[in-house]
């Protein structure tokens, strides 16, 4: 079959996977829903209240009918209520995922802009002095976890150089653009770091394939300028790992942002599924995952059809 | 043993090598109770003392000596990762090779299981298996464990399925070798060569997961001691004990740098496609 229709096909299958793990995940946890979402004061109910209460949030149903109607709800945005904030899930959500998506696209940038031209410059000058040191950073970078770095990136601010990152609230880059990307920008370089270290490392290793090819070789004969080669006929060709590198990074860069958001104390989605998870906040933990799974699924596939249209091999089913 | 020599050949290799074995050794005195003190005892008049001759690496806020803290806690962690590690090598070899062997409607079903649990980002995944069981180094074994097991049914699909056309596969079962008995001796024993620099790389990720897991209060509980642990109470700190923060980071940091070190050499020395090419 051919790949893009065969990824078309399975994506929606794939959906419906993950909402079903998520559905009955869920449903794992020990304890009845109206004892989690009433605490101690369910103790007063009686058994007749109980039951009421059952029948309204629909838990009384069997599981796979009250699947059904998570599931159609979920296709009206309804993706219930949290019990810590008193609103519909899907609109806390939606209030903290800028921040988050703010912060992957930025620590993305940062990774991207550092990484290509150092994996490229490692490739150009294979085993030489600049190569060695490249790939000893990059080796090193890949081994810094972003705890590691983040909180030493806060030591070096705060105590040799006397700033206190902002922490706890957000501006938005709607509000005020410079002070949102300065507020984000220590963060992003913590996030971006370790993705940084892989971007450079496949840049160079594909850079080192791609060099080795023949019409690398006709373009040299040619006459080409060393500079040329390497820009406009190897990169390109180069770039294609890279790019379906960034796509799956950048789905754990919004999950990854979880232990940056709890370093800078930034009030993102990361931040949020990890509160609901200590608060038992199960509908926000469930609605959270599953939308960052839904954007994790879709960037993988917007990224699968990017490389096929890349490289036409792969639309032909020669992969 | 010869293959211990070339692993000692490689630069990287060498030096992955020695930093594992110093790791594997310091979790052994650790777990020996060879420890410079009692890693659980307060000294209460010696509470956030710097480095010194007595407590080499400091003490911390309830004066509990953090050499002694860390060297359980390498223990610690890398029992999670062996741990972790191990459960998804199985796990994940066994649907890899099942789902190649078998094919078709199995292959799509399986494969697709392992997609859906690659739907999630890992820390992600890891978070909402510690909501369902509750946190605890037990949960984080079986998280990271769930994590990993669609990487490996993936890394050992692929090369088995074209082991499973080679001919000595078919000679094999003209043969009348029983299906455990190919599936075992000729498509395992080939696979064992991307399954060894696999596992090398998951173990470094396993570290990371398991730190950062107890780091955010969801792995291992106090007071029982852990580097993620110690780097997420040193936070308030930092001003005043900045080696709470320092040594801990550090010892993370080198146990991920010897797995990934020995990992990408073990690629380089079982693909020789590879030599010197870090992928």
């Amino acid at each position: 079959m051919n790949y893009v229709a065969q990824r078309l096909l399975t994506f929606p299958l794939i959906l419906l996977g993950v909402s079903v793990l998520v559905f009955v995940s869920i449903r794992l946890i020990p304890g009845d829903a109206i004892t989690a979402m009433l605490g101690t004061e369910a103790g007063l109910l009686t058994s007749e209240q109980r039951a009421v209460l059952a029948r309204y949030f629909g838990i009384d149903q069997p599981i796979w009918s009250q699947y059904l109607t998570w599931f159609g709800g979920l296709f009206q945005g309804d993706l219930g209520i949290s019990v810590t904030f008193g609103r519909p899930v899907l609109s806390v959500i939606l209030d903290h995922f800028p921040l988050t998506l703010e912060l992957a696209l930025l620590s993305m940038l940062i990774a991207l802009s550092a990484g290509v031209p150092l994996g490229v410059l490692a490739a150009t000058r294979n085993e030489r002095t600049s190569d060695l040191v490249v790939r000893v950073l990059a080796m090193l970078g890949q081994s810094t976890p972003s705890f590691v770095l983040g909180l030493l990136i806060i030591y070096f601010l705060s105590v040799v150089f006397g700033v206190v990152p902002t922490m706890g609230t957000f501006t938005p880059l709607t509000v005020d653009p410079l002070a949102s990307l300065g507020q984000l920008v220590f963060p992003a370089i913590t996030l971006g770091f370790a993705f940084a270290a892989s971007v450079t490392r496949i840049s160079r290793s594909a850079m080192l394939d791609v060099l080795g090819d023949d019409y690398i070789r006709t373009a040299r004969s040619k006459g080409a300028s060393a500079r040329s080669v390497v820009w406009t006929h190897a990169l390109p060709n180069a770039l294609i790992p890279v790019v379906t590198l960034s796509g799956v990074e950048f789905g754990y860069l919004l999950g990854g942002a979880v232990i940056v958001e709890q370093i800078f104390a930034l009030p993102g989605l990361g931040r949020l599924v990890l509160n609901a998870i200590t608060q038992r906040d199960y509908a926000l933990v469930q609605g959270s995952v599953l939308f960052v799974a839904f954007n994790f699924l879709v960037v993988n596939l917007l990224v699968d059809l990017i490389y096929v249209a890349l490289d036409p091999r792969i639309r032909l089913g020669k992969r | 043993m010869r293959f211990l020599q070339a692993l000692f050949r490689h630069p990287s290799g060498r030096i992955g090598a020695s930093i594992i074995a110093i790791y594997l050794g310091v979790a052994l005195l650790g777990a020996l109770g060879l420890t410079p003190h009692n890693a659980l005892k307060q000294f209460p008049i010696d509470r956030l003392k710097p480095p010194s001759l007595l407590y080499l690496m400091g003490t911390d806020l309830l004066g509990r000596d953090t050499l002694s803290r860390l060297m359980l806690g390498i223990g610690q962690s890398l029992v999670v990762a062996f741990g972790s590690v191990a459960i998804a090598t199985v796990a994940g070899t066994v649907i890899g090779l099942l789902a190649a062997w078998w094919g078709s409607l199995w292959d799509g079903v399986l494969m697709r299981l392992m997609d859906v649990l690659l739907a999630f980002p890992a820390i992600l995944l890891a978070l909402l298996i510690i909501a369902i069981v509750g946190p605890g180094p037990f949960t984080s074994v079986t998280a990271i464990a769930i994590v990993y097991t669609p990487i490996f049914a993936r890394v050992v699909r692929g090369p088995a399925l074209s082991l499973k056309r080679r001919e000595f596969v078919d000679a094999a079962r003209t043969f009348g070798s029983s299906q455990a008995y190919i599936l075992t001796r000729h498509l395992l024993l080939n696979l064992i060569a991307p399954l060894t620099v696999q596992v090398t790389l998951a173990l470094a990720w396993a570290l990371l997961t398991e730190a950062g897991l107890s780091f955010l209060g969801l792995g291992t509980q106090p007071p029982a001691p852990s580097l993620g642990l110690m780097l997420s109470e040193s936070r308030n700190l930092m001003q005043h004990a900045p080696w709470l923060m320092l040594f801990p980071g550090l010892a993370i940091m080198l146990g991920i740098l010897g797995f990934n070190l020995t990992g990408d050499a073990l690629r380089d020395i079982l693909d020789p496609r590879m030599q010197g090419r870090p992928a």
